[in-house]
């Protein structure tokens, strides 16, 4: 093929304009909830009361907003207004653990590996981080929470650093290895659940982590908004600034873009893998240990039920970006804790989403599609690679 | 005489190139066709047309005076073409058989495989052409020169009757090319007409009854080969005259900056592809490594530049030994390398051009304080190697995967140069390039020469390594047959040392 | 230069029997105190050889001596060690069978010590859960054989397994829903096509797409749906075992084999007829020349993305029918993400068989021998907490994907889209 066309020169300097990026996510995004109408449709249901419940229960209802306002300026009343902004800030508590999920799926592609057990990373940082919170005990809060935030990005580093390592070294591929992970994980928790770090009582959880432990929240109950939110966004930026403004994450995107050329280049390709896998399976923890220190402050089983999978949507919908993942994951955010008030108003089961997911994921994975279904004119971008086969 | 085929009018566009405009071609019947012109002038797009590879936007194609429409593969076999690619379409892990039968396939029962039927033909085709090979073997197993012999096989069995050989002489010896047009003249001889598309002039001047010469897709015009020399030809093909040699002073060789002992190496299959290979390298002068493709030259370069463990032997660059030695640090310590394979080893496609040219050196300063990378500098070297080594890209800030070949190859060539180096390993440094980016490279490297770098180039072009080298290596199969002066050697010797012959063992038995 | 040659090569292998030798030996000892000391002098282990109801003739039980039977096995792995350091033996396969087999007797003979394990009956769960494994595995290859990655087997398998109940409850049918299992399960395959296929999309994220598509859908209908009208929609019953006249009275084997439900049949007839198919068929052919050289393939004529689409096709209505294998072959009704990771199992079966339809059918049944295994001890009561066992296939997967045993090279072309 040494004689075919060589490809056009762009004179825009390839940057395409952030309109014409945003455009096919938002159209994904667009297009899988009108596909997800047509499922509630089929299933019997009225779609305007679906999604009606779906705003209310993401964003609240802004006629309650307006009262609550009205009766905190005349009577100094919160409780109203607090009512009104508890579905927003619920959504942002649902974003939380997301930001951080899909900050480690979008790592991961970075360096060309597909990370599909954010889903046990986040159940072991979870459970790392609820021992270190309720065993500990009589250490100050600022020691404590820390060490348990920390406690979790670590059990999570070493679960996703072992499918890394077998990538690194053998050639493993980490599709399949991580999800193994996560069945490992489930089987462990459940185990530990059930014996060793099982509570008093019958249900297999763990005990409440000490208040020296927790996330502080920003509101009284049950408003559960606490600090988990803005450590994900600062957490975003660092990532963004190690990807792109550092030499390792130089190193990292040229391993994730051409694994020879970085060999060539004296890159070190297994430490790198390795690294990575690491990494992103410390922030998956860190979105297990929000969860668990911020929200619900104890574990059970079922507990990281489909964060993994949904953070897969998160980092191609976030085309990898970490800033882009923080808007997917704020988006996802409001979905989920909307069509939690979905399911219990409209009787829509909460796995509607996925289904919107899954056809997300397609959608922006075959922009084609979207191209083709509104008749957009193609414009030349970037495809990246992000996986290759079976390792070698 | 009747013109079995002729093309009329062929255009084919690719977004942003024209790869051919209205081409005319005519092969008569039983004649050879030599279809000339550098990389990238359109030939091979021209044939994938005439194949059906591709549809070419305007243009007719007759056979045997009808009118052709060829939407595939298989309207060409039906026509009677057959194809023989410049990289060769078989399946490595089947065998010849295998490979022959696939597409048109025989069958017992209407539904199980006939191999047998197929070996028997295999053979009296090969009896009948004097194309030896043995039907059970595997792709993998052959030589290059059997693996060409199996393409002509596949074409001849399905009774095609104008051949099209691609480019057929790249990966040959110089005995094997001759070997090759015994077999042309065999097939003539019975009745086929055949293309024979090349870039090499003498070969044109050896063998075509007619040559066409292409230039940026176009017809340059055609010419009588009895009428035509090599220097006409080569300004036709490139349109202007060329220099064929590159001027360069006597080399004045230093010190040795590499010296290879003994050296084995396993690839990574665990095949011993070097054995026991010695020599050295000094200070300004180049020595040229000759071969065919694939007789260890890759893996020897593999293990100089760290890629590869040593299974043996040792290296000493700058008199310090490589042994278990990181790529970073064969780097550091004043080695540059200009790979095979630019798009696949030298480059990211997907990383803009300012990228591109610090991949070695982004963790130094001035581009990198500490862990943070200083955008600033990484902006401002790009500018000034652009600049400094004449890459044609509309800034530095596109994708290094969209500029042309020769542009890419200079963006290595920019990144090796620009760091301060003892020894510059080139392979295949001007492979698929046009002609001005050929003679550039060849210049830049002889410069290097001059400042008193050790260069080592690898290539499969003898006329490279012979405009280039001031001693000549030659490999084969893993150990070097000799190393001989460049002035005092001749492409004859070259060729059979590269098929495994010494000539003074020839003499002897004579 | 060719001795030199050799001498190298003697190193290397060298190294590779001193390390299986005290792989050998490091497993013999470990057999020793693990099991052989904690195994009481004088107990008897049973191995039943008879399946309680079945139509083989009745073979009297096999009874050994537990300790002096585990010690056996410590001797055999440390000599099979001992001789591999003194000598050196070429097979790497029959290392590694010596090994797993003096580990499972001896690991079984502790495990079932002053108790009766029925042998036979282990052997026919382990053939019955292999079933699934199998046949996403043989999904897996035919998808690979020509270069299409399909990793979203477990999304196709639960939507088919969900499929297949509810068609059978409504129609009453086991055979309909078994149809319409095969068919979802070519319709997902036939998208998945199309999309890697058509619009080049990543092959893998496809398949992640399908997983959790599939995931989300049923679901989304079980929780909608089946869970309150479980009697209308979820019980559909399963299909009966067949047994075949004569073959199932041969003592110890008939049972395994011999008597099963259409299922596991229907999964050992495809394991024969994809390799005839693959092997000795011009369709067989193309598919390798696609998979391997697909351009090598277009260039002779051969429709490369039809030969593609076909292949992943099929590949969907074989896991479909693995799908219809979790409900109306085993259970007879559906319960979320029932398919508990064997669509990404069968994946490992398909790589450790090295592509090949025999060996992937043999892989699957080591990974069912590992699964039923794991029930029969909790049945034993041996002391080890049940989720660490449930663990064993997955980590058996991950050794497998290492390589360390038996690496295989996929199909060349595999996972890269084709461009003419």
């Amino acid at each position: 093929m040494s004689e075919t066309a060589t490809p056009s020169k762009q004179s825009n300097g390839g940057r395409s304009s952030l309109a014409q990026e945003l455009l096919v996510p938002v159209l994904a995004v667009v297009t899988g909830l009108l596909i997800g109408a047509v499922v509630i449709i089929a299933s019997g249901a009225n779609v305007f009361d679906a999604y009606g419940a779906l705003f209310t229960g993401s964003f609240g209802s802004p006629a309650r907003l307006v009262e609550g306002l009205q009766v905190y300026f005349s009577t100094g009343e919160t409780r109203e207004l607090l009512r009104a902004i508890y579905p927003f800030t619920e959504s942002l508590v649902t974003a939380t653990p997301y930001i951080f999920a899909g900050l480690s799926v979008a790592l991961g592609f970075r360096a060309g590996l597909f990370n599909i057990g954010a889903e046990g990373q986040f159940f072991i940082g979870a459970l790392c981080s609820a021992f270190i919170g309720y065993s500990l005990k009589g250490l100050p809060m600022i020691v404590h929470l820390p060490l348990a935030l920390l406690g979790g990005a670590l059990g999570g580093a070493i679960w996703g650093m072992i499918p890394g390592y077998l990538k690194a070294r053998f050639g493993a591929h980490e599709v399949v290895n991580t999800i193994m992970m996560n069945w490992i994980a489930f089987r462990l928790s459940d185990w530990l659940l059930n014996g060793p770090m099982k509570a008093s009582g019958f249900r297999p959880v763990t005990p409440n982590v000490l208040a020296s432990a927790e996330l502080p929240r920003f509101f009284p109950d049950p408003l559960r908004f606490n600090l988990g939110f803005f450590i994900a966004l600062l957490v975003a930026y660092l990532v963004y600034w190690f990807l792109f403004k550092t030499t390792t994450g130089f190193e990292i995107r040229s391993v994730g873009a051409n694994p020879d050329a970085a060999k060539y280049a004296g890159m070190n390709i297994v430490k790198n893998l390795v690294l990575v896998m690491a990494l992103a399976g410390g922030l998956a923890g860190m979105a297990g240990s929000a969860q668990v220190l911020g929200v619900d402050h104890w574990v059970g089983q079922g507990f990281s039920a489909g964060y993994g999978f949904d953070a897969i949507a998160l980092a191609l919908l976030g085309k990898s970006h970490p800033f882009g993942v923080v808007l997917s994951a704020l988006l996802f955010g409001f979905l989920r804790s909307g069509a939690t008030n979905m399911q219990s108003r409209a009787g829509i089961p909460i796995d509607i989403i996925s289904i919107i997911q899954g056809l997300v994921i397609v959608f922006i994975a075959a922009p084609a599609i979207i191209r083709w279904f509104y008749r957009l004119r193609s414009i030349k971008t970037e495809e990246t690679v992000l996986t290759r086969g079976w390792g070698k | 005489m009747t013109n079995v085929l002729e093309l009329r009018g062929i255009t084919k566009r690719f977004p942003g190139v024209i790869a051919n405009e209205k081409v005319d071609i005519a092969l008569r019947e039983g004649k050879i066709l030599a279809l000339l012109g550098e990389n990238g002038a359109g030939k091979t797009t021209l044939m994938n047309i005439l194949y059906g590879l591709y549809k070419p936007d305007e243009g007719q194609i007759f056979v045997r005076g009808r009118e052709a429409h060829i939407h595939g593969p298989n309207d060409a076999i039906a026509l009677g073409i057959g194809m023989v690619h410049q990289h060769f379409m078989l399946v490595p892990v089947m065998t010849v058989t295998e490979n022959v039968m696939l597409g048109v396939e025989p069958t017992r029962n209407g539904m199980f495989l006939d191999k047998e039927k197929v070996s028997r033909r295999i053979r009296e085709i090969s009896d009948q052409y004097g194309l030896e090979v043995d039907p059970n073997a595997y792709i993998k197993d052959l030589p290059v020169g059997i693996q060409q012999r199996v393409e002509i096989i596949k074409v001849l069995y399905r009774q095609a009757d104008i051949l099209i050989l691609d480019e057929p002489t790249a990966v040959l010896t110089p005995q094997e090319v001759e070997g090759l047009f015994k077999i042309i003249n065999t097939l003539i001889k019975s009745g086929k007409s055949i293309i024979f598309i090349t870039h090499k002039l003498k070969e044109v001047l050896a063998i075509a009854d007619d040559i066409t010469v292409l230039r940026l897709g176009k017809v340059v015009g055609s010419i009588d080969p009895k009428e035509a020399t090599t220097e006409k030809l080569a300004s036709m093909m490139v349109g202007r005259d060329v220099n064929l040699v590159v001027e360069k002073k006597p080399a004045k060789s230093g010190k040795p900056v590499l010296m290879v002992e003994n050296l084995f190496v396993r690839d990574e299959r665990q095949h011993m592809t070097v054995q026991g290979v010695s020599f050295e390298v000094r200070e300004g002068e180049v020595l040229g490594v000759a071969g065919v493709q694939g007789n260890g030259q890759t893996e020897l370069v593999y293990a100089l530049t760290g890629l590869l463990p040593l299974e043996a032997g040792t290296i000493r660059l700058l008199n310090e030994p490589i042994r278990h030695t990181s790529p970073r640090e064969i780097l550091e310590r004043g080695m540059a390398h200009i790979p095979e394979d630019r798009q696949r080893h030298g480059l990211i496609l997907t990383f803009p051009v300012h990228d591109n040219l610090v991949l070695c050196t982004y963790y130094k300063e001035p581009f990198a304080r500490g862990i943070s990378l200083q955008e600033k500098a990484i902006f401002s070297n790009a500018g000034e190697l652009v600049k400094q080594y004449d890459v044609r890209t509309p800034n530095i800030y596109v994708n290094v995967g969209t500029l042309s070949g020769g542009n890419q190859q200079k963006v290595i060539v920019a990144r090796e140069f620009s760091r301060p180096i003892k020894l510059l390993i080139a392979s295949q440094p001007t492979r698929g390039l046009d002609v001005g980016s050929i003679e550039y490279i060849h210049q830049q490297i002889i410069k290097k020469r001059d400042e008193g770098t050790g260069v080592l180039v690898v290539s499969s072009e003898l006329d490279e390594i012979l405009a280039l080298s001031d001693r000549i290596a030659v490999m084969y199969k893993g150990q070097i047959m000799d190393i001989l002066d460049a002035d005092k050697t001749s492409k004859e010797e070259l060729g059979l040392l590269m098929a495994g012959i010494h000539p003074s063992d020839n003499k002897k038995t004579k | 230069m060719t001795t030199t040659n050799l001498e190298f090569s003697a190193a290397a292998e060298k190294r590779k029997r001193i390390s299986y030798g005290l792989t050998l030996l490091a497993a013999g000892l470990f057999i020793f105190f693990l099991f052989g000391l904690n195994t009481q002098p004088g107990v008897q282990t049973t191995f039943g050889l008879n399946l309680a109801g079945s139509q083989a003739v009745e073979v009297p039980d096999f009874v050994v001596p537990a300790q002096i039977t585990v010690y056996l096995m410590a001797a055999m792995a440390v000599f099979a060690g001992a001789f591999q350091l003194a000598r050196g033996v070429r097979s790497t396969g029959w290392l590694i069978g010596i090994l797993s087999f003096t580990f499972v007797v001896a690991f079984l003979t502790w495990a079932a010590q002053d108790k009766s394990f029925n042998l036979t009956g282990m052997l026919g769960s382990s053939l019955v859960r292999a079933t699934p494994i199998a046949l996403a595995a043989l999904c897996g290859v035919i998808s690979e054989r020509s270069a299409v990655i399909n990793i979203g087997i477990e999304g196709i398998m639960l939507m088919s397994a969900q499929t297949a109940v509810v068609t059978a409850t409504v129609t009453g049918s086991l055979f309909i829903g078994l149809v319409a299992a095969i068919l979802v399960g070519a319709l997902i395959a036939a998208f998945h096509a199309f999309l890697v296929i058509r619009f080049k999309v990543d092959q893998v994220v496809s398949g992640v797409a399908i997983n959790i598509f599939g995931t989300g859908f049923t679901s989304f209908i079980s929780s909608r749906f089946l869970q309150s009208a479980t009697d209308t929609l979820n019980n559909s019953g399963t299909f009966p075992i067949i047994s075949i006249p004569l073959l199932a009275k041969i003592p110890v084997l008939g049972p395994v084999l011999f008597e099963n439900n259409i299922v596991v049949y229907l999964m050992i007839l495809i394991v024969a007829l994809m390799h005839i198919m693959l092997f000795y068929t011009p369709w067989g052919l193309r598919t390798r020349a696609v998979g391997e050289h697909p351009k090598a393939a277009d260039t002779l004529g051969v429709n490369v993305y039809l030969v593609r689409y076909v292949n992943v096709i099929l590949g969907g209505m074989i896991a479909g029918l693995g799908g219809a294998y979790f409900t109306i072959g085993s259970v007879g009704r559906f319960d979320e993400i029932m398919t508990a990771g064997k669509g990404f199992i069968g994946l490992a079966a398909m790589i450790f068989g090295k592509w090949n339809p025999i060996g992937a059918f043999t892989s699957s049944l080591i990974f069912g021998f590992a699964d039923s295994l794991q029930v029969k001890l909790q049945i034993l009561r041996v002391p080890i907490p049940s989720e660490f066992l449930l663990m064993a296939p997955y980590i058996v997967t991950m050794i497998i994907l290492t390589g360390v045993v038996g690496r295989a090279i996929p199909p060349a072309a595999d996972g890269q889209p084709y461009e003419k």
